[in-house]
């Protein structure tokens, strides 16, 4: 799998964030390949329970540590880190137990549309809407065609944050059809609840209304976000998606969303969730082929 | 026990030591972003470590007790008043039912520290009563106090034996219009040319009018970016990284014009460059600088910033032994 131009690192580069972090960066490129060793170590990291480690943070092509340097030297740390990197090494045979969800999305819904018409003059071009530009760069004749593509494969949740639940996805296709966008020249002072965005390589779903600078292209009608934990998918965490997470963003019309959204507010919408074990091997080697058996496991019954 | 709000200030939250162990799902810490002066109000009242205060920014609120208590105000300088008359800061200070607490213009500093005897009793929202207001979770309904607010004190055993207990004068900050924060150099500063480098760590910056909770923002230079060819997921900005997590107290330089240093309510993750992180030890001052300060950067070594965050613990066990 390509790394990008020239930007492939033959070592991790461990760096101190402050005297209270440990930042690591496996690669300067996105690839799935680069997220599945993030996942790996960080999920073995977390296993070995080491004391003075507060928090671990998987993201898309690094990871990061909180520790209590009173309690766990910094170097202490990257000596670890350094001999779970190397047991771990280019995550042959990494397997994920996971999960594939239903995630459903209308593209160019009304509320978006606003949005961004509200905010073209820190656009890059500010005479076509976000999905047209991202069809024109990424060399699609028509939005339809580039809608098929973000909604024709599956994706991998490879990061959280932000701000609580926003999950970044990383579709999962070679790195020849992968889609990518520039943010917003300046990022937007609003963003709808729910939109659905895309920036560099990442699709992302905002869990709450607020600033952004991905491109708009569509709203889901079900939160990702619970702070109230109404909802039976929030029952353990407020938060829906997990990092290793396989979304399917699914294209609806206006009857379905408002049908979702009926049922998110009445406190019966469920996510279509099915379990699933995540070979990175191979969606590596033919991720077309095992994207076709992924649908057909959260479609098939 | 109550606190009646009257004019609630320009911001006043309920925070405490901060909401850990959350990172991962994208929840920063909140809670006072002057720890030093938080928790020192707390040993002057006899409070447990972490109970919840007052982080008072810019401009006082009025207060109402509904009973007798212990309280004490710390941080930047915005003398207190009871019932009008200016009392001390850095002092335990008795209230009787009724009195009203207000505070003066401030002198110095950017945010003041109230705490009272059996701390502020808020809701725990995952195991903190930290205020976190961009989604409006913890703390007070998630808010900053209004007018017509009213906050339950914790229970306690009579405290009035602490009244008239103080800081050592030597030991009360002094804050200027002009800061020195220690950074460790790293997380993306390669994408920094040298030059810049210099020029980030040479240059008198100045506050600007965004810095709040999420972030400090500077004006003052220019930094650029060593040109590359964009790694694949980035973005096709030279600022633009493939998106990774946010140190509390990391430095990032979007566009180049304009740091931002992310604090205690920080946007966990993104997509910009990060080139170093203000050390520990030295949040409590970055907190207390307001709009139109000067701040510089000094770059220092792990073993600097370990010794100044051990400096920092000792001085804090001094003081609580003092007043213990």
């Amino acid at each position: 799998m390509s790394g990008g131009a020239g930007t492939e690192l033959s070592e991790a580069r461990y760096s101190y964030g402050g005297d209270e972090y440990v930042f690591v960066e496996l690669a300067e490129a996105m690839s799935l390949k680069v997220n599945f060793r993030a996942m790996a170590i960080t999920d073995r990291l977390g296993r070995e329970d080491i004391e003075g480690v507060t928090d671990i943070c998987p993201s898309n092509a690094s990871y990061m540590v909180r520790i209590d340097p009173d309690v766990l030297h910094p170097d202490e740390l990257i000596g670890r880190l350094k001999e779970i990197d190397e047991e771990v090494g280019d995550v042959r045979g990494f397997e994920l137990n996971t999960r594939v969800v239903d995630v459903p999305v209308m593209m160019e819904d009304p509320w978006t549309h606003e949005t961004l018409m509200r905010f073209r003059d820190r656009h890059q071009d500010p005479n076509a809407t976000d999905l047209e530009y991202g069809a024109r760069i990424n060399g699609f004749d028509s939005k339809e065609g580039f809608i098929e593509a973000l909604l024709g494969s599956p994706w991998l949740v490879t990061m959280i944050g932000f701000v609580p639940g926003l999950p970044w996805c990383y579709q999962l296709v070679p790195p020849e059809d992968q889609i990518e966008v520039p943010k917003y020249v300046r990022p937007r002072t609003f963003t709808p609840e729910r939109a659905f965005g895309f920036g560099g390589g990442f699709a992302v779903v905002y869990s709450v209304q607020g600033a952004g600078g991905y491109q708009l292209f569509g709203l889901a009608p079900a939160p990702v976000l619970d702070v109230k934990q109404s909802l039976k998918d929030f029952e353990d965490s407020m938060v829906f998606p997990k990092p290793g997470d396989v979304f399917n963003y699914r294209g609806i019309d206006r009857e379905e969303f408002d049908d979702v959204r009926a049922r998110v507010e009445d406190g019966s919408f469920e996510y279509r969730i099915r379990p699933f074990t995540f070979h990175a091997d191979r969606s590596l080697e033919d991720p077309h082929a095992y994207n076709g058996e992924i649908l057909g496991v959260l479609y098939g019954d | 026990m109550a606190i009646r709000v009257g004019q609630p200030g320009l911001l006043t939250t309920v925070q405490d030591t901060g909401r850990f162990e959350e990172y991962a799902i994208g929840m920063p810490p909140s809670g006072a972003m002057d720890t030093f002066s938080y928790q020192v109000g707390n040993y002057l009242v006899g409070n447990e470590e972490g109970a919840a205060g007052l982080e008072i920014t810019y401009f006082g609120p009025e207060l109402e007790f509904t009973e007798d208590t212990v309280v004490a105000v710390t941080g930047a300088e915005m003398p207190p008043k009871i019932n009008g008359e200016e009392a001390p800061a850095w002092e335990a200070l008795a209230v009787e039912a009724g009195d009203v607490l207000s505070f003066d213009y401030l002198k110095s500093g950017a945010r003041s520290y109230l705490a009272v005897a059996g701390g502020i009793d808020v809701p725990m929202f995952m195991h903190s009563r930290s205020t976190y207001t961009l989604i409006g979770l913890g703390g007070l309904e998630g808010r900053a106090l209004q007018e017509g607010d009213e906050l339950q004190v914790g229970k306690t055993e009579d405290r009035t034996g602490r009244v008239g207990m103080a800081v050592d004068k030597e030991q009360i900050p002094a804050y200027g219009r002009e800061t020195e924060l220690r950074v460790i150099i790293g997380l993306a500063s390669y994408r920094l040319t040298e030059e810049s480098m210099e020029e980030f760590l040479n240059t008198e910056w100045t506050v600007t009018t965004d810095a709040d909770r999420v972030g400090y923002r500077y004006r003052g230079g220019e930094i650029k970016f060593i040109e590359r060819e964009q790694p694949a997921g980035a973005g096709a900005d030279q600022a633009n990284v493939v998106d990774f997590g946010y140190p509390i107290g990391s430095i990032q330089v979007p566009g180049g014009v304009e740091p931002i240093v992310l604090m205690n309510d920080a946007v966990t993750g993104g997509g910009y460059a990060t080139i170093g992180t203000v050390i520990s030890a030295d949040r409590d001052r970055l907190a207390q600088t307001r709009t139109n300060d000067k701040t510089r950067f000094r770059s220092v070594n792990l073993e600097e910033a370990l010794e100044a965050r051990k400096e920092r613990r000792d001085r804090m066990a001094r003081i609580e032994e003092a007043l213990s």
